[in-house]
């Protein structure tokens, strides 16, 4: 009886599985109730407080605080996931159902707009568009070397040919790739304590002076522009567009990489954030390629660290916020307002307090102060001590921002991160080098 | 009826594992040997049969230099954790005498795996940098006169950081193995007039080899397929082949990840078979 009972079971349990799996494929409430809701514009007048917008990026911007506010301003629910520039370019191409927002840097569009994922933006529906610095929008900016800056420079993927491509206009158009709100002019960080002299130049990280002393990324798109530019400061080669290298050069700018990695030039590879702040308080590194929060982290901790003006110029980065193609109706709908909500100025100014630059300058500057905006956008010593967005002195009063004003810092970018069309074979390199 | 359900049972009982099994071990496996055949357009794969990703990585000398590498790591992190493991193994199991003890030292074997990767490594920077403990006390007796960097960022902190992290796979096995041998066995070699050593050679090695045997296995996957401690420990210079399988992932080269993740699979069942065939676990377990 017993066993024929577990029979029972196993068969019963069977019965009921299948009955519930049937039950919920066939479920459909009828149209316009709460479980399924009818589209059309009339019943969606109030719903937008149930709306939820899932947003993925890096942790740049990935911030509670920046969440909660805007939760706050715009009355509906937004879910951020922070991850590492690699995994967001991961889930960007290869699972569009994870996200609804795509804050991604401009590098990798080459990479995800041709998988089709993101939707065109609809320029007309941003509203502060025109704010946006010019750069961004027309590859123009008062003449400055950034204007002929070589790699994935935004301007250059910021627009699609019509509302259903994915190819890239090398002119203005009505549709957008990404709407960009943050955004910065890289270079070497050093500790001016352990160095003893002024960086001016890019060369410098291979000098035997600092052999054992000094890192770089490991992010071959990254790490490579780095590796080129001092290349190039040092004469050891040219190239004939850092931003797009040949085979040929990648070999050669791979040989001298391996060459400084046999001497003992570097003390380590770096890859997050964290690492990089690591290496440079514990004195481990004292001169490396660093990201502009990195260095105020290290300042923070009262070690004194200067992100170095260099001759040659800086290596952009640029990050915007694109839209999933899953978006539509009220969802899209949102989506333009938290796109609105972000080129406003609140963000702007926030992020701005960490050393990064808004998009639209002119909305961010009505949420600094005076004193701010003259130490991080002027170039002006600071009227008062500069505090970051957590409550920590980044900058006492009298100090100036390294490399000056927007104007000097962004209108020297030279190069930009790049996706390459050689991109495989550069990751094959790089790899080599690491091995080497 | 009850004959149908006697032939119908074990099977029954073996379902629920199998249906796992399949699904969560070899159908992803399966999806990786089919994705290492595909074709990759520079931003997605594509569905295809070609041998290039296993020509490409048969052909370079970067995967020769990498694999041997990988196995250098191997091979000390083996001794290492063997030579420090059974010591610790031997100790546990026949001179703590109570219980209680032998459980409060062997969690204490664990610590190093109660923390997080990035907590591991911040530490060891103050251990071992350059303005590190042991540097600091070793310049201070006047040993040395410049800060040892091979410390932190080399192949020795690789090896360090593994064996630290690792050893506690090393001990269970061998610690379980010891204290399953009868004591009797002990008492009767010394009886029959045999010294401490021949003791443990004659008696006690061979009745623990096959904990000695299990313990290399764990050891032998764990570091064929290690890359956070390697990047971590080796600042970032240091390859093996789980971190270039990781740089090309990072990168979405997703069919030369899969075949090389393929060709790993394949050398590690090596390894482990000759394992298995110089051991004969079945026998003790």
């Amino acid at each position: 009886m017993g066993k024929l009972s577990r029979r029972h079971v196993i068969r019963t349990g069977l019965a009921a599985g299948a009955l519930l799996t049937a039950k919920a494929c066939a479920s459909s409430a009828p149209e316009g109730t709460p479980n399924n809701p009818a589209p059309g514009p009339e019943v969606n007048t109030n719903q937008s407080k149930d709306v939820t917008l899932r947003l993925i990026g890096t942790g740049v911007s990935q911030i509670n605080e920046i969440r909660d506010k805007a939760m706050e301003d715009l009355g509906f629910n937004i879910e951020m996931r922070a991850l590492s520039t690699e995994e967001n370019n991961q889930i960007a191409i290869t699972q569009p159902g994870q996200y609804d927002i795509f804050d991604g840097e401009y590098f990798s569009l080459p990479l995800v707009v041709p998988s089709g994922n993101l939707q065109p933006i609809d320029i007309s529906k941003v509203t502060n568009y025109d704010k946006i610095v010019s750069f961004f929008r027309t590859g123009k900016f008062d003449g400055m070397p950034v204007e002929t800056s070589q790699g994935t420079a935004p301007f250059k993927v910021q627009y699609l040919t019509s509302p259903d491509s994915t190819e890239f206009s090398p002119t203005p158009t009505d549709y957008a790739t990404m709407i960009p709100f943050q955004y910065n002019a890289d270079t070497l960080g050093y500790r001016p304590d352990l160095v003893g002299r002024t960086i001016e130049s890019w060369g410098e990280l291979f000098n035997e002076e600092f052999k054992g002393k000094t890192a770089i990324l490991d992010i071959p798109q990254i790490g490579i522009m780095d590796a080129a530019m001092v290349a190039e400061s040092l004469g050891l080669m040219t190239f004939g567009d850092k931003g797009n290298m040949t085979k040929a050069e990648i070999d050669q700018i791979t040989e001298i990489l391996q060459e400084q990695k046999a001497n003992g030039q570097f003390r380590a590879f770096w890859k997050t954030f964290d690492e990089s702040v690591n290496l440079m308080t514990s004195g481990e590194v004292v001169l490396q390629s660093m990201w502009s929060p990195a260095v105020t982290a290290v300042q923070s901790k009262g070690i004194e660290c200067i992100y170095a003006p260099l001759k040659e110029g800086y290596r952009g980065w640029g990050g915007g916020i694109g839209l999933s193609k899953n978006l539509e109706g009220i969802q899209r709908d949102a989506a333009y307002e938290y796109i609105n909500w972000m080129l406003d100025g609140w963000v702007g100014a926030f992020l701005g307090r960490q050393g990064y630059y808004s998009a639209s300058p002119e909305t961010a500057k009505n949420f600094m102060s005076q004193a701010e905006w003259d130490y991080w956008y002027e170039g002006q010593p600071a009227a008062e001590d500069i505090v970051d967005p957590f409550g920590k002195t980044l900058a006492k009063q009298g100090a100036v921002r390294d490399g000056g004003s927007f104007k000097e810092r962004f209108g020297n970018i030279v190069c930009w991160n790049s996706t390459m069309e050689e991109n495989t074979y550069l990751v094959q390199k790089w790899n080599e080098f690491i091995a080497s | 009826m009850s004959h149908t359900w006697k032939i119908l049972k074990p099977y029954l009982l073996i379902t629920p594992q199998t249906l796992v099994f399949m699904l969560f071990l070899v159908f992803p496996i399966v999806m990786i040997g089919v994705v290492s055949f595909w074709q990759f357009n520079g931003y997605s794969m594509v569905p295809a049969f070609t041998l290039d990703n296993y020509r490409g990585i048969l052909t370079s000398d970067v995967t020769l230099k990498t694999y041997l590498n990988t196995f250098k790591f191997m091979v000390l992190v083996w001794f290492f954790t063997l030579m420090i493991g059974y010591p610790v193994a031997y100790f546990l199991s026949f001179h703590v005498k109570e219980l209680r003890w032998q459980v409060i030292l062997f969690l204490v074997c664990t610590i190093p795996f109660w923390t997080s990767n990035i907590i591991r490594m911040i530490s060891w920077v103050p251990l071992l940098g350059k303005e590190g403990l042991v540097n600091q006390i070793l310049l201070n007796i006047g040993l040395i006169n410049q800060p040892l960097e091979f410390l932190l960022y080399s192949d020795f902190a690789v090896v360090l950081g593994m064996v630290h992290l690792y050893i506690i796979f090393m001990i269970a096995p061998i610690f379980n193995s010891l204290m399953r041998i009868d004591r009797t066995l002990i008492t009767a070699a010394e009886d029959m007039g045999a010294s401490g050593f021949q003791t443990f050679k004659e008696v006690v090695l061979p009745l623990s080899a096959p904990g000695i045997a299990i313990g290399s296995i764990f050891i032998v996957t764990l570091v064929m397929g290690e890359f956070v401690t390697v990047r971590l420990m080796g600042g970032g210079q240091a390859a093996s082949v789980g971190k270039l399988i990781q740089t090309q992932i990072g990168s979405l080269q997703y069919p030369l990840a899969a075949a090389n993740a393929m060709i790993l699979l394949v050398v590690t069942l090596l390894l482990v078979v000759s394992i298995l065939r110089v051991f004969d676990i079945r026998k003790e377990l």
